[in-house]
């Protein structure tokens, strides 16, 4: 590899006065004026590093550490940048480039060193038993693979409710009625499930005679409060906001809206289905539940309405309170 | 330097071997060796590697600014990988259960996860260690960004033609890793922000049809949320994804040093030559100064600005949500593609067709797809099969351009309807109204950006580009970093090369 000059370009007529950098001919003053800057950034290296280091000791701060740390680095760096912008040759020059591939000829002669063992390319049969053999190793390998997650079997069509449970708040104490005011929104659980994620429910006072639900809806709209699931049919996020006075629920995730006094069908957004609505009934002055839902909550998946697949019952019964991670 | 025997001289002071005449010549004693030069005989002695060495040493830079995108980028993944180092002597890559009893007192007492719990003890007990958590977010937003930029520099000049394709494929595979390290990286602190992010992948991935269910529950370790998902993450955070990007890493620096890099126009630079600095010292001296810049730059933002406090957000609980929910930018498009979906599922034949599968996989699998092949579909657009080693000015392939600044929009638009509430909030709007307005922007505006763009460069190719004004000096080496995209360094006059390909004076 050598450097050709460009025999089109002349010579720099400064050339052998003295060097160019890349911002012009390095004269004296320049020179001097340029090692005093890299020096004085480096100064400032060492003395911010050193201050670091005392203000570590005297107990730290975020903001000052920051600022001393991007001193202590930007003064390497501005030194660094000036010494070769200010100092160094910035002479142009030029390499030949060759073209890239290696010719003809090289390449003729790795094709053949590739198939010249006759032992290999003669043997088609053997060949394609060893792609056999290879597909046979990658289900082999696919064991591992499996293991990494239980098959989805009915758990993503249940919820840890079932009929009888008891309606309990967050805290786990039975919900009573009189807790929710007419346009209250509380979320609940089953006694037992506090903080489950799948099994969190949204218990709205909706007010009997505002809600117009289908009767069988209806039938489980007890005085008016309605349970509906708090897990977003679009993307699974916690149906959080309550517009009490025009009846819709609002996911802040995608701002999905549903109209809770038609029995949460979608009014705007991306999700497509109704929030699905918990059977419950009075009991006393609290409530309890008279089933799952009657269809899967949260986001849909593809075999939602043809019913679990069920090869080999996997750990479909959520684990009691406590299986929701870093449940509340 | 080839001498190491001592000058020496005869009683009346002339030199008696080849070292005393260069001393006599020179002043320069021949035997007196600087320790790099003893270094390179000592490695050279050991691995014969003298003449690859020097060749790499003189291997020559093209000097432009946009030149140096890819090496920032290099840098921020260095100090990503500098201060991730770090914070996993602390983290605690686990879900478990604990009670916080750490110095922050509105949470003490709170049930969080040992993960949470672990990035609050950095945060708030381990010295330094805030610095470190908000450099390192702070570099891996500011990574993507440089990451995409890069890719807009490389697709806007033509890099990517033959024989680069490959190594387009390659970096459009970086782009991807540093998506997967920030989708990663953000969910492990398991406070309510990052667990409602991981909630949203898990549903678009249980929306693939036929296959989503088991393969979010061999991601997720099951249904959502799984204490198992941290420590998955963790480990393709901290170990998988690194290695494959360090490998690729290699692999696209590798061949950018095969195939020496490309070049802008100029009166110099031809397809067949390399025209810049020599590697050492003055291209290896800037790139080191730029790492060290980059880092500082990245300390103190992380110092100054605070990025994702956790314990504002609270620890991650499935039923409670913070509005508004902003992720980090990188993924806001694909949110604002969930956003401006139309509500759209439809059941065939007992088949249910989640309404989340063609914003939140089948779209970005399209828009990534077609970044991905556009060296192919380049190819077909503009007919141009040859080997480029000379950069297109970006004007000078209409379509090419066109195409790449209606992608550029789409992913633009969906970023800010990613951040549609915040957005209503700001313009007093409702949410409802600007959502629809987003769905006739993606649509519309990508439409109108790329006719605006196609006309302007038609426009600009009716004058001369900037290698035609000669900008750089040669007797001066005036402009040497400069390449050609500045105009004319010195007013009044400028070279143009002429057909012949000498130069003759014009008035600029």
């Amino acid at each position: 590899m050598s450097d050709v000059r460009d025999p089109r370009i002349p010579e720099p007529a400064t050339r052998d006065a003295r060097p160019v950098s890349p911002l012009g001919p390095i004269t004296r003053r320049r020179e001097r004026r340029g090692e005093r800057i890299v020096l004085a950034s480096f100064g400032v290296t060492m003395l911010t590093g050193l201050l670091l280091l005392i203000l570590y000791a005297l107990g730290g701060q975020t903001q000052l550490e920051g600022i001393l740390l991007a001193l202590c680095l930007g003064g390497l760096g501005v030194g660094i940048v000036i010494w070769a912008q200010e100092l160094m040759s910035g002479e142009i020059r030029i390499e030949e480039r060759h073209p890239i591939g290696s010719g003809t000829a090289e390449v003729e002669e790795l094709q053949e060193a590739l198939v010249d063992e006759e032992g290999f390319t003669r043997r088609r049969a053997l060949q394609v038993g060893l792609i056999g053999a290879v597909g046979g190793l990658a289900s082999a390998l696919a064991i591992p693979v499996l293991s990494l997650g239980p098959a989805p079997g009915r758990s993503l069509f249940q919820t840890p409710w079932k009929a009888g449970m008891r309606v309990v708040d967050g805290e786990g104490l039975p919900v009573r009625a009189a807790d929710i005011p007419l346009d209250g929104v509380l979320t609940v659980f089953p006694e037992g499930f506090v903080g489950n994620a799948e099994a969190q429910t949204l218990l709205i006072n909706a007010g009997a005679d505002r809600l117009q639900l289908r009767p069988d809806q209806a039938q489980y709209a007890p005085d008016g409060f309605i349970a509906l699931s708090k897990v977003c049919t679009h993307a699974g996020c916690p149906v959080g906001l309550y517009r009490a006075a025009q009846g819709q629920l609002i996911c802040p995730c995608h701002q999905s809206t549903f109209d809770v006094l038609h029995g949460a069908v979608p009014t705007f957004g991306p999700a497509a289905r109704p929030l699905p609505q918990l059977p419950i009934q009075r009991d006393g002055d609290g409530f309890i539940a008279l089933g799952d839902f009657p269809e899967p909550v949260g986001p849909s998946f593809w075999d939602m309405y043809l019913g679990p697949m069920v090869i080999g019952e996997g750990d479909a019964t959520p684990a009691p309170s406590g299986s929701g991670g870093t449940s509340g | 330097m080839t001498g190491h025997d001592k000058p020496t001289v005869d009683h009346l002071g002339r030199p008696t071997n080849e070292a005393g005449k260069e001393l006599r010549a020179t002043g320069h004693d021949p035997s007196e060796r600087t320790f790099l030069e003893a270094a390179a005989q000592w490695f050279d002695e050991r691995t014969g590697t003298a003449h690859l060495v020097r060749t790499t040493l003189r291997k020559v830079f093209p000097d432009h600014w946009s030149f140096l995108l890819g090496e920032v980028a290099l840098f921020c993944f260095v100090i990503l990988l500098a201060t991730g180092t770090f914070l996993t002597f602390f983290f605690v890559p686990s879900g478990q259960p604990v009670i916080y009893q750490g110095s922050y007192e509105p949470l003490q007492g709170a049930p969080v996860s040992a993960a949470y719990d672990s990035v609050m003890n950095l945060s708030f007990e381990v010295r330094a260690g805030l610095l470190m958590r908000q450099v390192h977010h702070w570099t891996a937003v500011i990574f993507v960004a440089v990451i995409v930029t890069h890719l807009a520099r490389a697709f806007f000049t033509g890099a990517f033609r033959r024989p680069r394709e490959l190594n387009w494929i390659l970096g459009f595979g970086l782009l991807l890793f540093a998506l997967a390290e920030g989708i990663t990286g953000y969910s492990l602190p398991d406070d309510l922000l990052s667990g409602t992010g991981a909630r949203i992948f898990y549903s678009a991935a249980i929306s693939i049809p036929f296959v989503g269910p088991y393969i979010a529950s061999l991601v997720f370790g099951g249904e959502f949320p799984t204490t198992a998902f941290i420590s998955r993450f963790f480990v393709l955070h901290v170990m998988l994804l690194p290695g494959i990007f360090i490998v690729t890493i290699a692999a696209h620096v590798g061949l950018v040093f095969l195939q020496k890099h490309t070049q802008y126009r100029g009166p110099l630079q031809r397809e067949d030559n390399v025209v810049g600095r020599h590697f050492w010292p003055g291209q290896a001296f800037l790139s080191a100064g730029l790492f060290f810049l980059t880092a500082a730059v990245m300390s103190v933002i992380g110092g100054l600005v605070q990025i994702n406090p956790i314990w504002s957000y609270g620890p991650f609980e499935p039923s409670v949500v913070s509005s508004p929910a902003q992720p980090d930018w990188y993924v806001g498009w694909l949110d604002g593609a969930l956003r401006i979906w139309p509500s759209f599922e439809p059941t065939i034949l007992g088949i249910t067709l989640p309404s989340v599968f063609l914003p939140g996989i089948v779209l970005p699998g399209v828009l990534f797809t077609i970044v991905a092949l556009w060296p192919w579909i380049d190819r077909r657009l503009t007919g141009d099969r040859g080997v480029h080693h000379l950069l297109d000015w970006p004007w000078e392939q209409p379509v090419r351009a066109a195409a790449g600044a209606a992608i550029l929009t789409v992913f633009a638009v969906l970023t800010l309807a990613g951040g549609n509430d915040v957005i209503a909030v700001f313009l007093d709007l409702r949410v409802e109204t600007l959502t629809v307005i987003f769905q006739i922007l993606v649509i519309m505006l990508p439409i109108v950006v790329a006719i605006l763009t196609y006309l302007l460069c038609r426009a600009r190719l009716r004058r001369p580009a900037p290698d035609e004004l000669a900008p750089r000096d040669a007797t001066s080496g005036d402009s040497a970093g400069g390449g050609g995209a500045h105009g004319p360094r010195h007013a009044g006059v400028a070279l143009r090369r002429t057909a012949d390909g000498g130069f003759e004076e014009v008035e600029a």
